[in-house]
């Protein structure tokens, strides 16, 4: 069991998410993460599926995946050589004084920008792999954060291969 | 300019539809002011949920796509039962619905309901039409999408302005659907057949195990051409029946819980499995790990998702039936002698056959046979659900394709009547008969109303143990005989057949079944039979859930 992430084209109609998502709470699927957005096709949108499965659940999942109509193509990209990005807002107390200038340290460390700056908090921009996410948020959590608002996965294969519909 | 609802009904005929059932209401009235003068004939059901079904039993009786109409709200919903009995059975129906105007939905308006979003698990697809421009694509895609592939249901939801909105439109004849999404495999990849037969020719016990797909596809005449060719034994499941005689030598009937015990057994013996329009269901494999554990298996169907879902398969053969049985027959050249196989599986029948007690009681089983000899494997046989439907699939003569319709998937009571009635619409002129449990009888009985309204000369012989029998069974074997809330007061269907205009006769005696039967193939219009079984019958032999199929209880050594 460990984390896939599947790469949906799906067109751009109503319902297209509703029907995938429905797909696997019904099939009893897990979603880890989720997004989705249009993309370089006209009348397409992509979504970005992270699930934790065996072999032959994943499998499952996409075939029953592309058995919707709607879907014209999906992807295992875990076996290939990508690249993945999740983008999270973080915001963080932030008493100005002595706290207030080690956040900011650790925010240029992972390279986060501080795009607010309130009274007791800043708001921090983060993009990365998921697990540059999980730890800056682990170090941010001391100072306490009072939201967090995080993307979900999206992914792109590598080099010049691509994940498009077959036509 | 055309109306939405012109479009509508010009599609239908377009897709050669000449029947379809329905029931109305506020939002549909544009559709049924079209259907007013147009020649498709409108069936008024007396519950929608019948209209699913009936579409369904055409289909099925058919081969083609049965259409059913209902109103918005409770009208919609009421088709939500009859629709997920054909996705579970991989039927290819259209059901349309009426939805409130566009400008109120999603605001809880008079009888509005999701019916999109509910039947979205259910279906194999469904739109809401938005814009009148766009129903006549969506009509032609649906009946592409209900029909081609792995079949199955297919609900348009119209808003009532979308039916009245006048808009410029034409048929084009050059018109082709192609949706990129959607793309189905026919043919069955070419290496993976020569595997196939490979296997097949090294095999020393190998079995057919073949399914609703086979009907489906019409690929019965290949199925029985390379079982032949081979001398490879069948077995079918309960969608199955038909593709192969039931007479024939190779058959060894239906397999599963309540199939014949050298079915089972020659499943568990089997060196190779070739499953053919199948999908592993728990009611046929018990126990998945040790459902054909000695053998190598070579899955054939349409529908990619089905291979490997429930058991690991050594050969997949993603295609049609019918196609890919073709291809493999036209690669078989050497016949291999089996006589090893056939000759334990011979004793088997021998040991084993199916039998029941005869004593002077008036057995359900009895009764099969005895309709069975009659209709010679003519007609069409349709079931309710319980101990009635799987008796019939033990002690009916099978003879042919699409002569056999049952709900198998989702196992729906009350399914069978209204399926008749479709199924006569299909092929008016044949014998179709219900054979029903008092019980199912009871969920859509309302229909006696629909088929003495058209004169539909569908006969339905109810087999009344007094009991909602199969689940009687299970608390006699499982629960200690606590028959909790299972039994049923006596009805008498014949006074209530009488009330609708239609003719019945009770019967109480053996003796009596024949001339009954008769009766009723020789009466013009429709007739309810009441057979007073043994209250207390049971259906063997029987695999109890979660065992393994060669651990069956009862049968001719009970
Ligand atoms: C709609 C529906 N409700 C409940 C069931 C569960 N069920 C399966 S068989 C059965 C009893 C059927 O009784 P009857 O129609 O009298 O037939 P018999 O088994 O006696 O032949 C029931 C309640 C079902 N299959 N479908």
């Amino acid at each position: 069991m460990k984390p896939h992430t599947l790469s949906v084209l799906v067109e751009n109609k109503p319902g297209v998410l509703s029907r995938v998502t429905g797909l696997f709470s019904r099939r009893g699927f897990n979603i880890e993460s989720l997004a989705v957005g249009v993309c370089e096709e006209p009348g397409t949108s992509r979504i970005t599926i992270v699930c934790i499965g065996d072999d032959a659940q994943i499998e499952q999942v996409m075939k029953q995946l592309n058995k919707l109509i709607d879907v014209i193509k999906v992807s295992d990209l875990t076996e290939n050589d990508r690249v993945e990005r999740e983008l999270a807002l973080i915001k963080v107390n932030a008493e100005p004084g002595s706290s207030r200038a080690e956040i900011m340290q650790l925010a240029s460390i992972f390279r986060a920008q501080i795009i607010d700056v309130g009274a007791k908090t800043l708001v921090l921009s983060v993009a990365g792999e998921t697990k540059k996410i999980d730890a800056l948020e682990k170090l941010l959590r001391q100072y306490g954060v009072k939201e967090l608002v995080r993307t979900g996965t999206i992914a792109i294969l590598r080099g010049s291969k691509t994940v498009k519909s077959a036509k | 300019m055309k109306t939405g609802a012109r479009i509508l009904v010009e599609g239908l005929q377009r897709e050669g539809v000449e029947t379809i059932f329905g029931y109305p209401g506020g939002v549909v009235l544009p559709i049924y002011d079209e259907l007013y003068d147009s020649p498709i004939r409108h069936i008024l059901v007396r519950h929608e949920q019948a209209a699913a079904h009936a579409a369904d039993g055409f289909a099925r009786a058919s081969g083609r796509v049965g259409v059913c109409l209902a109103t918005s709200g409770p009208g919609a919903c009421n088709l939500v039962t009859g629709i997920a009995t054909a996705y579970m059975d991989s039927v290819p129906i259209v059901a349309l619905t009426g939805q409130v105007p566009t400008s109120l939905l999603g605001n809880d308006a008079f009888q509005e309901s999701d019916i999109t979003g509910i039947t979205m698990p259910i279906t194999k697809h469904n739109y809401l039409v938005k814009r009148t421009e766009d129903l006549g694509h969506i009509v032609r895609e649906a009946f592409f999408i209900a029909r081609t592939g792995r079949p199955g249901p297919v609900l348009i939801d119209l808003p009532k302005d979308v039916s009245t909105r006048e808009v410029e439109f034409e048929y084009s004849d050059s018109e082709t659907v192609s949706l990129r999404g959607y793309q189905p495999t026919y043919r069955g990849h070419p290496k993976q057949i020569e595997k196939a037969v490979d296997l097949i020719l090294e095999a020393e016990r190998p079995l057919l195990y073949v399914g609703g797909g086979v009907i489906s596809s019409d690929a019965s005449p290949e199925l029985v051409q390379l079982a032949e060719t081979l001398g490879i034994p069948v077995t079918t499941t309960l969608m199955g029946l038909g593709a192969i005689p039931c007479d024939h030598p190779l058959n060894l009937g239906m397999l599963g819980m309540h199939g014949t015990r050298y079915a089972n057994y020659a499943v568990t013996e089997t060196d190779l499995l070739i499953a053919i329009g199948v999908r592993f269901d728990d009611r046929v494999t018990g126990k998945i790990d040790t459902f054909a554990s000695q053998a190598r298996i070579i899955h054939i169907d349409i529908d990619p998702a089905e291979i490997g879902k429930n058991k690991r398969v050594d050969v997949p053969i993603v295609g049609d039936a019918k196609s890919v049985l073709k291809d493999m027959i036209a690669r078989v050249q050497k016949k291999k002698d089996y006589a090893k196989w056939h000759e334990r599986i011979r004793s088997w029948k021998e040991k084993y056959p199916m039998r029941y007690r005869k004593d002077g009681a008036l057995r359900p089983q009895y009764v099969i046979e005895e309709l069975s000899a009659l209709m010679k494997g003519e007609g069409i046989i349709v079931s309710e659900v319980g101990q009635n439907q799987m008796w019939t699939a033990q002690y009916y003569c099978f003879k042919k394709p699409r002569g056999w319709i049952t709900s198998g998937g989702l196992g729906t009571m009350g399914y069978g009547f209204p399926a008749a009635m479709g199924a006569h619409f299909a092929r008016p002129g044949e014998t179709v008969f219900d054979v029903a449990g008092d019980g199912s009888f009871q969920m859509n009985i309302q229909e006696l109303g629909t088929v003495s309204h058209y004169r539909i000369p569908v006969k339905v012989a109810i087999l009344n143990n007094r009991f909602l029998g199969m689940v009687r069974q299970w608390q006699e074997l499982f629960y200690d005989r606590r028959y909790s809330y299972t039994e049923l007061p006596p009805v008498d269907f014949v006074k209530i057949a009488n009330a609708y205009g239609i003719d019945g006769m009770r019967v109480e005696d053996p003796s009596e079944v024949r001339p009954a039967l008769k009766a009723a193939i020789e009466t013009e219009g429709p007739f309810v039979l009441d057979f007073r079984i043994e209250r207390e019958e049971n259906v063997f032999p029987m695999v109890p859930a979660g065992a393994a199929i060669n651990e069956m209880i009862g049968g001719p050594c009970e």
